[in-house]
């Protein structure tokens, strides 16, 4: 026994695991295990079916304000985002020599290239695009992705993964399932209790899932979730309900999360490491495992803006999330340069608006380290709320 | 040289017939588009990379490219004010001004290039190939039209090659969406027979483009490959792919070409011809279109011809093979698709412009760098490195933008571009390290 409250220690112990650029986390499984780990950017992959072949996927998101730029920069003009940036350099500073390959979902033309790049740069790893389809009808979108994941599958096993077998599939699903479970459980808590469950909290224990078995990522989730449930210091404070949107890839700096709480809001819904929330529901068991991995995405994955909204309505989603978790205000905050958020961003604002939802904008980078302007600009915005909402 | 316009006026540009022709093609196409509520035509609104043009011709459906209307607003100086409209709407700074350039446009009553009101699409055919902006700009033009949209998802090139998987994905989505969509909104039936006849035509006016494209490779060049090249690609870029018209152009086209060769000329630019051709330039980028005369001359008054450009193969890469192939209509519309530069991955891109700097005898290369377009944008650097390792020769790198002025600043890019010449004369005359 450390003496350390069991609250604090396990935050303690999650936030070494998010800081660590070195991935201990997941050189120690390998060691363990033997087997692949494969990294992945953002947003979306199916992180099952590389479970259930004995990889280990591992969730990269770029650097934080701790993590000096010099090599990377030399890959990009200064219009460019900061996450391929910050990918770059720890790719090439050795960080992340550990993995073995590299998923390149479609999330835009600046990921796209990367994956170009990436191939060039570390020609020994294992690297692909992961093309998802925005043609959602199973007998066309469903079936091309079908072959991309069943010739993922094909490439891992080359590669010295474990053959895919229906019933470990249906098992990860499972592990999977439980995970989500429990991330959205913590959504819940939050919304039902913010106070109980800050979001610098929550971000971190996100963030460090992302580089563990789901296993190991589930357990510390439930042990928290009680933890913090149970922790009756933690008192409410008269803050707005608020929903941040736009920061589904390149990440805001944790200081920035914190400012915004210190600012006066209470981050009730948002779309950080958005991969534990890009499927709603529970992935079925029955049936074929794959079929249900394909349906999934197709059929319940999140209104991202990487993701053509076909018949639907822009912002519809938006406003459920508000509804659903009863904010008050929108916070969009989005990375500078990033054509997904920004592209939609007018189309949600068009949408709060007709709502009569409030709302503010800002933009950050993920290294990011002065918030004065944002706290100033964000507590104004939850004064407004808290003095002329009339709630 | 009787086919030649000479300037009435010191700055008006010089036009050749094809110029001329191209030029009346544009405006009948812009006059039917005009006249939609009498005539009761229906018109698409799609890309320029992967567009399906003759698919939409076999429907009767007149093609508009918010592409081309963005650059010609450009160069007819209305960008910049477009381009405030639309951010004052709360469009973000750091994004594409071509879609800024046309929200504005829209905002402002939709005058197109030729003084007449665009009409409204009656379909947003969303030709998702090589530009992730383009499903943003289509859901935005959808609020704003309240029309239908049809989505073709073009998978990218990520390992350098079309699957089998990839076509078998796009042909599905044309036979079961894009088709029944435009069936419901032309009112008519698919007909595949037409559909083989606009493909016959447009092979042919590919054959002319690639030769005159490959005609860059005589020394000195009759064509400037980028600038001028901008011209060529028009009609088969646009709405005239698969018809009589670009056949015609483009036969023309390469009888002037075949005229400027047998004459031992340089290429025409719109202050006159080069004369003396002291480099020659590969052009990686699109260029920029505010300042698109200033831009090209700072090049032809240094001797600079651009004898290859990858801008010039957003709307297919035709010089590497790919033709319209009429026996098999769907296939070849998806390979097509894919075939777009902006859908090639980088090591593809990096081998093409090395190629080009190999085969048309090129001293070096030159990337203009466009903010707005992370397409082309994103990973520049790294092929300015693999380039110059790859082919030994040097690469400049310049920063604009499409159709924003902001960021065009004509010092700044004229002593890049004038030491970058300076440079490549002094390795010529062996004053390299």
């Amino acid at each position: 026994m450390t003496g350390v409250p069991p609250l604090a220690d396990l935050l303690a112990g999650a936030d070494r695991v998010y800081r660590d650029y070195s991935l201990q986390t997941v050189a120690d499984w390998k060691a363990r295990t033997g087997g692949l780990a494969i990294g992945y950017m953002p947003i979306y992959v199916p992180r099952e079916l590389l479970y259930a072949q004995g990889v280990l996927p591992v969730g990269l998101m770029g650097g934080r304000d701790d993590l000096e730029i010099i090599k990377g920069d030399a890959y990009y003009q200064s219009y460019i985002c900061h996450i391929p940036r910050s990918t770059i350099e720890l790719g090439l500073n050795g960080s992340l020599d550990g993995l073995d390959g590299m998923l390149f979902p479609a999330i835009c033309d600046v990921i796209r290239n990367l994956s170009g790049m990436w191939s060039m740069l570390f020609p020994e790893k294992y690297v692909r695009y992961l093309d998802v389809p925005q043609n959602f009808e199973p007998q066309v979108g469903g079936a091309f992705y079908l072959r991309e994941l069943l010739e993922i599958s094909r490439d891992l096993e080359t590669r010295g993964a474990r053959p895919l077998v229906a019933e470990n599939l249906r098992e990860v699903i499972g592990a999977y399932n439980e995970n989500r479970r429990l991330v959205r459980g913590l959504y819940e808590l939050r919304c039902r209790q913010p106070w109980k469950v800050p979001t610098h909290e929550l971000y971190v224990l996100l963030r460090a899932s992302l580089v563990m078995p789901v296993e190991e990522s589930s357990v510390m989730l439930a042990k928290y979730t009680s933890l913090a449930e149970a922790d009756e210091t933690r008192q409410p404070l008269d803050q707005a309900r608020v929903a941040v949107t736009g920061s589904f890839c390149e990440q805001p700096p944790i200081g920035l999360i914190r400012t915004l709480e210190r600012a006066g809001c209470y981050i009730v819904d948002d779309d950080f490491v958005q991969i534990h929330r890009y499927i709603e529901h529970d992935i079925p068991l029955d049936g074929d495992p794959m079929n249900n991995l394909v349906t999934a995405y197709l059929r319940d994955g999140v209104a991202s803006p990487t993701r053509y909204i076909g018949d639907g309505v822009k912002g519809e989603a938006l406003l459920r999330r508000v509804k659903a978790s009863g904010a008050e205000g929108v916070l969009f905050c989005a990375p500078s340069f990033c054509d997904p958020a920004l592209l939609d961003q007018p189309m949600l604002v068009n949408a709060v608006e007709r709502a009569g939802v409030s709302w503010t904008a800002f933009k950050y980078s993920e290294n990011g380290g002065q918030f004065q302007v944002i706290r100033e600009q964000a507590g104004t915005f939850a004064d407004s709320i808290k003095l002329w909402s009339g709630k | 040289m009787s086919a030649r316009e000479k300037p009435a006026a010191a700055t008006e540009a010089i036009k050749d017939a094809s110029q001329r022709r191209q030029k009346e093609m544009i405006a009948r196409h812009f006059d039917r588009l005009a006249a939609v509520s009498q005539t009761g035509e229906r018109c698409a609104y799609t890309f320029v990379p992967g567009n399906l043009t003759e698919l939409l011709l076999s429907f009767d459906l007149l093609p508009v490219l918010p592409e081309i209307n963005s650059l010609q607003s450009a160069m007819r100086g209305k960008s910049a004010d477009y381009i405030s409209i639309a951010e004052k709407l709360g469009h973000s700074e750091d994004v594409c001004t071509y879609v800024k350039s046309d929200i504005g446009m829209l905002k402002s009553g939709n005058i197109g290039p030729t003084g007449q009101r665009l009409p409204n699409p009656d379909i947003l055919l969303l030709s998702y190939t090589g530009c992730f902006t383009f499903m943003k700009w289509f859901e935005l033009l959808r609020e704003e039209y309240h029309c239908p949209v049809v989505m073709l998802h073009v998978p990218y090139q990520a390992d350098g090659h079309i699957t089998d998987s990839m076509r078998q994905y796009v042909v599905e989505q044309l036979r079961t969406q894009v088709i029944p969509e435009l069936e419901r909104v032309s009112g008519r039936r698919y007909d595949e027979d037409r559909l083989r006849e606009c493909l016959t035509l447009s092979a042919l006016a590919e054959n002319d483009l690639v030769w005159v494209l490959q005609s860059a490779k005589q020394i000195p060049s009759p064509i400037d490959a980028y600038f001028g090249a901008v011209y060529y690609v028009g009609p088969i870029f646009s709405s005239f792919r698969g018809t009589d018209g670009a056949v015609a152009y483009y036969r023309e086209l390469r009888a002037e070409i075949e005229e400027r060769i047998r004459l031992g000329q340089g290429p025409v630019t719109p202050d006159g011809d080069v004369h003396n051709e002291r480099f020659r330039i590969v052009v990686e980028g699109p260029p920029n279109w505010t300042s698109f005369r200033q831009f090209w001359k700072m090049f032809s008054d240094l001797g600079a011809v651009s004898v290859a450009s990858t801008y010039t193969k957003v709307g297919g890469v035709y010089d590497m093979g790919f033709r319209h192939d009429p026996s098999r209509p769907l296939e070849t519309l998806a390979d097509y698709c894919l075939g777009c530069y902006t859908n090639l991955n980088l090591p593809t891109r990096i081998e093409l412009l090395t190629r080009y700097l190999d085969e048309y005898r090129a001293d070096g290369f030159l990337i203009n760098s466009i903010k707005s377009c992370k397409s082309f944008s994103a990973g520049q650097l790294h092929i300015l490195r693999e380039v110059e390792n790859r082919s030994g020769k040097p690469g400049g790198f310049i920063e604009s933008d499409l159709v924003d002025p902001r960021y065009f600043s004509a010092a700044n890019i004229k002593n890049r571009l004038e030491s970058y010449f300076q440079m490549l004369g002094q390795r010529r005359s062996g004053g390299a390290a």
